[in-house]
């Protein structure tokens, strides 16, 4: 009995097998955008709680119009030159905070008109019902580089240079950063540089 | 002479198909992994505006999806062209969007995330601010207050470019 060959198994239709696969997949999955602006709305106050009294120069408002026109504290602003000025809005240091100690890492003009600390400085935007959607997501973003960029040059001042806030944010929120030691590290150095620059920027009810 | 016989002339070797196979697993493999499973047909606009101060939302990341945006072209005859918002992949009004948040943590997520739980505003760049203020006002009715404005990668002045 001589030993009998297996016949080859013919693979000439796996091409179309596997096409079949493919197109499946192509037309039933979609490449997901899952990036954005994150953001904590304001808790609704409490009934019978007055909101606390603000001094107008630890404000800062941008107001945006239904023609999509923007006027920083009271004057018409072009877009690109908001983040410039919120950051010197923040990074003012005029005064001292809660506890009466001065903004000991700003570098701003120390303005007295300006903001007294980066602790006290709130950003109000407000916006028309007809504001377009993408006006107010370019301030946003606008806001929120001028904080990243205080908080980057704070943590790089503090921690070096691989660990700008951004850079620790980006880390910790990467699925693969598992290892317990190093998340705490980073957890409590971010909120060093939070407490130094907190994010206070208030979406107020928009205005008809 | 049979050792020099004359190759028959325009006559080609047949290309061998057998990487095909290989090459197209490849490809199912990328499709594989970097897309994923379609949650809802789009019935509005989904153009996103532009920024670049972004932080990404993991899959594994309690998400809630709310879409806005002008209705797709084949819908405006039946709801008209303004700015609506689709949840689930229903048209739906703003007072509905506080049954669905619960309704989505509930069966969805499961109700420990209530307060972990990230609210997606998927809304289309020319959408007017006032429906997206009622939206997020309902969600601060409810005590949903993680929102991330969906968009895309890129310089913020893009979004005036028409």
């Amino acid at each position: 009995m001589g030993r009998r060959n297996i016949p080859e198994v013919n693979a000439g239709s796996m091409a179309d097998i596997a096409f079949l696969l493919l197109i499946f997949f192509l037309v039933t999955t979609t490449f997901e955008q899952d990036e954005g602006i994150t953001r904590k709305l304001p808790p609704i106050p409490p009934e019978g709680v007055t909101p606390p009294i603000i001094k107008q120069k630890n404000l800062f408002t941008v107001l945006v119009n239904k023609n999509n026109d923007l006027l920083v504290e009271e004057e018409v602003m072009d877009l690109k030159d908001l983040r410039q000025a919120a950051i010197d809005f923040l990074d003012n240091g005029g005064g001292t905070n809660e506890k009466g100690e001065p903004c000991t890492y700003c570098q701003g003009k120390k303005n007295p008109e300006s903001s007294d600390h980066p602790n006290k400085a709130i950003i109000s935007v407000r916006n028309d019902r007809e504001t377009e959607y993408a006006t107010f997501i370019s301030v946003q973003n606008e806001l929120v580089g001028a904080y990243n960029f205080l908080r980057d040059r704070e943590a790089v001042k503090l921690f070096g240079k691989d660990r700008s806030f951004t850079k620790m944010d980006s880390i910790l929120s990467h699925p693969q950063t598992t290892d317990e030691n190093l998340i705490e590290d980073l957890k409590d150095k971010m909120k060093t540089i939070k407490d130094m620059y907190p994010l206070k920027i208030s979406e107020a009810e928009t205005s008809n | 002479m049979s050792k020099f016989k004359k190759k028959k002339s325009g006559e080609l070797p047949p290309v061998s198909t057998a990487a095909l196979p290989d090459i197209v697993f490849m490809l199912l493999f990328f499709f594989m992994t970097v897309t994923t499973f379609k949650k809802d047909d789009y019935k509005v606009a989904q153009k996103f505006p532009y920024a670049d101060q972004i932080q990404k939302l993991d899959k594994t990341d309690p998400v809630i999806y709310i879409y806005a945006g002008t209705p797709s072209k084949n819908y405006q005859k039946d709801v008209g062209s303004q700015p609506k918002i689709q949840l689930n992949d229903k048209f739906a009004d703003v007072s509905e969007i506080k049954d669905y948040w619960f309704n989505t943590l509930n069966t969805d997520l499961g109700p420990e995330f209530r307060n972990v739980a990230i609210t997606a505003l998927k809304v289309d760049g020319e959408t007017n601010m006032g429906l997206v203020a009622d939206i997020k006002q309902n969600l601060r009715e409810i005590n949903a207050l993680k929102i991330n404005y969906t968009t895309r990668n890129g310089n913020s002045s893009k979004n005036f470019e028409k």
